[in-house]
């Protein structure tokens, strides 16, 4: 007995018993980006969806390289490209079923596409048309969201709102590294947790947000650590490793239909060109980094894996190209054509109903548009 | 006396019950209507709009979210495109300012981004303005910046009847609704017929709430939301002065009723706007200058404003004199008098 029991001294009353309400060391991410191609486990990837994949990546790297080209040539706005991110874009793409729901941001138009968006609709935006080009219900794709992560809460309630439908259904988010930092990013992945809501959100983390590095980014070990603290899984993959990519989305996006909630992937990757075509990357970062990038293309990477295991030839390889070729030279074409849109439309869709402030001003702009029409004539 | 006499009987309600009776409705006649916000589940919400939706309608229906504006009104945009209509309460006034970026970059424009593909059927209900000895964040009349936000409806109701009626509306209309719930009024009683309520206008009309007799000086006060009891009580104290006030409540800030509010004014020759919200950049000013625009050959005085003070919201105990009270209300009535120096005392 010690002396102050003796003493029968004051003894405080322990708090009511607490402990971690989940166990963490599941939900943490793997130290090292897991890798499947160049490894003995890329073996048991299906060769047919390798192939696919493949014939994804040389498609996208050249819709990149045609998309840039159109800002040149004034046929774009702006491009923000997503080069070097293929792997990231494809793969998000395709580990969904036709009933899920993909939510990209700007930089994403390519996922958008992969998904089966035809790509002028994709562009609208770009090109300074219409914000939306296409009817987002046709391949269930939001809206490209340009304001960062704030298109992530979009895909938690939809989520939610198929799940309490009884509808299986997923939804995948696509974000930035620099997304992260925004307040969506967070609100949005702790409701996907305490709803337990069929999401799965890819980070792609391309070094740069415009041209802040990561370190000015975050201080967390890697941001597949944020899941952590969310009560959700954190996954971290080599994102210009297609089928390590696919795999882990793969994975995610199957616990999350199987109602084992969302899932936050980490992807590295690396964004080889500019943030869009109007910023210089010069000022930030220097030739040796993107060397090393280059000798770690998505597309370098797959294709060496499938000759590896011969299921690629230098046929394949032509055909690949140019099946490439061809929708590059489609779209061109396409965007060779000036769009018409009607000044008038501007009313259209901001109410069901148009107010009475909108029908007057509508009859201003026809009134303004008649005058020019006759102008035109004279 | 039958017994469906009996449930339609008036009886006194508080503009609250309305709107909890609303919320009760419109769940019971659509599914697809989710209530969500912070403690409106077991608690029934801070004011207690919400009580009893969870018990009746479950967890799914009415549901206590994380405490995150931002998360609240995203994942209600997530709902909405999935075909659910949802309904979400902002806590307070001040404590909707994080959901602003969802608001002014998607739930407004969504419909206009994807051509009319992807409408926002939601409603954003925000209990607002003073007068309740709120602290600090609790008090605030932040619609002039939704005004400012072209595709959304903003409503508030001033009566019992309206309450329940707009809001009904609201939750039935395609279009996203910021329903601005003025919490002094919360408490405000009338006789009201629950199962039969009231014919309500659609969303974006207004309303005259006292008609001038012809017996007196005719001015029009244009108001909404909280002040509309303070015009009505400034109107019928104005008799003594030898006016004769019309009293027209706005209802609906947008879509904005033109037709209403000029059709008094050029029935009254002179109109004064009312509103706690602060003068500079309020919508007084956008008010008194479709006014002016729309009836300047009415006109027999410049339209005036009675607003809060351009200050932020006061400390609960000096409140009072930042509200537009009824001797302002009468104070700004006197300077219509064209022919005497109405700019008097006036610095600005």
């Amino acid at each position: 007995m010690t002396v102050l029991e003796q003493s029968g001294a004051y003894r405080p009353t322990p708090p009511p018993a607490w402990r971690p309400r989940v166990d963490a060391a599941p939900l943490l991410p793997d130290e090292e980006p897991f890798r499947l191609l160049g490894t003995p486990a890329a073996a048991d990837f299906d060769s047919a969806l390798l192939a696919r994949l493949y014939q994804e990546l040389v498609r996208g790297r050249r819709y990149n390289a045609q998309a840039t080209a159109l800002t040149r040539q004034g046929r774009l706005a702006v491009y923000p490209s997503s080069t070097g991110q293929e792997a990231c874009q494809v793969a998000a793409a395709l580990a969904l079923q036709e009933r899920d729901w993909l939510f990209p941001s700007y930089r994403d138009t390519l996922a958008a596409v992969a998904r089966g968006v035809d790509p002028v609709q994709a562009l609208t935006l770009l090109r300074g048309d219409w914000h939306t080009g296409y009817d987002p219900y046709e391949h269930r794709v939001a809206p490209l969201s340009t304001p960062l992560a704030t298109q992530l809460p979009h895909a938690v309630g939809l989520a939610h709102a198929a799940r309490l439908k009884g509808d299986d259904v997923v939804a995948l988010a696509l974000v930035g590294d620099g997304g992260t930092s925004e307040g969506d990013f967070h609100e949005a992945l702790n409701f996907a947790a305490v709803w337990q809501a069929p999401v799965v959100f890819l980070v792609q983390n391309n070094g740069f947000a415009i041209s802040v590095p990561l370190a000015k980014q975050t201080a967390a070990p890697s941001l597949a650590y944020k899941a952590v603290g969310y009560g959700m899984p954190g996954r971290l993959v080599d994102g210009n490793d297609v089928a390590a990519v696919h795999q882990v989305l793969d994975e995610a996006v199957r616990r999350a239909r199987e109602g084992g909630g969302p899932t936050l992937v980490e992807a590295i990757t690396y964004r080889m060109d500019a943030h869009t075509n109007a910023d210089d990357a010069t000022r930030y970062r220097g030739e040796s980094e993107l060397d090393a990038w280059r000798a770690h293309d998505p597309i370098n990477l797959v294709e060496a894996e499938l000759k590896g295991r011969d299921l690629l030839d230098e046929q394949g390889i032509a055909e690949a190209r140019d099946a490439a070729e061809a929708m590059a030279a489609r779209l061109r074409e396409r965007m060779n054509d000036d769009p018409v849109l009607d000044p008038m439309e501007l009313f259209e869709h901001v109410y069901a109903e148009k107010t009475s402030q909108l029908r007057e001003q509508a009859e201003q702009l026809r009134a303004e548009l008649d005058a020019e029409s006759q102008e035109g004539e004279r | 006396m039958t017994t469906a006499a009996l449930d339609t009987a008036r009886k006194p309600a508080t503009m609250a019950q309305a709107l909890g009776r609303a919320l009760h409705d419109a769940m019971a006649e659509d599914p697809t209507v989710h209530v969500l916000g912070e403690d409106v589940g077991t608690l029934g919400g801070v004011f207690r709009i919400t009580d009893g939706l969870t018990k009746k309608f479950g967890e799914d229906r009415c549901t206590d979210t994380p405490l995150a504006e931002a998360g609240i009104l995203g994942t209600a945009v997530g709902m909405a495109m999935y075909g659910l209509r949802p309904v979400v309460e902002m806590q307070f006034d001040a404590f909707a300012y994080p959901a602003f970026e969802q608001l002014v970059s998607h739930v407004s424009r969504m419909r206009n981004r994807t051509r009319g593909a992807m409408p926002m059927p939601i409603t954003i209900r925000v209990p607002y303005g003073g007068g309740i000895g709120g602290v600090e964040h609790h008090s605030d009349s932040s619609e002039a910046y939704y005004l400012a936000t072209p595709g959304l409806h903003v409503v508030t109701p001033a009566t019992v009847a309206d309450a329940y009626g707009l809001l009904r509306a609201a939750i039935a209309s395609d279009d996203p609704v910021v329903f601005l719930e003025p919490k002094r009024l919360y408490w405000s009683k009338a006789d009201w017929s629950p199962d039969q309520p009231e014919e309500v206008a659609p969303i974006g009309r207004a309303v005259v709430r006292r008609q001038a007799t012809g017996a007196g000086s005719p001015a029009t006060l244009i108001t909404y939301g909280p002040s509309v009891p303070v015009c009505m009580e400034a109107a019928e104290a104005a008799r003594a002065e030898g006016w004769d006030l019309e009293v027209v409540d706005l209802r609906s800030l947008v879509p904005f009723d033109d037709e209403t509010v000029c059709a008094s004014v050029r029935r009254t020759g002179r109109a004064i706007v009312v509103h706690e919200a602060v003068g500079f950049g309020g919508p007084g000013g956008e008010i008194a200058a479709r006014v002016t625009e729309r009836c300047f050959h009415h006109l027999e005085a410049p339209v005036l404003r009675v607003a809060g003070f351009d200050i932020p919201y006061p400390p609960p105990m000096v409140e009072r004199h930042h509200l537009p009270g009824v001797d302002r209300v009468l104070d700004a009535v006197a300077r219509l008098q064209w022919e005497s120096e109405w700019t008097e005392g006036r610095t600005g």
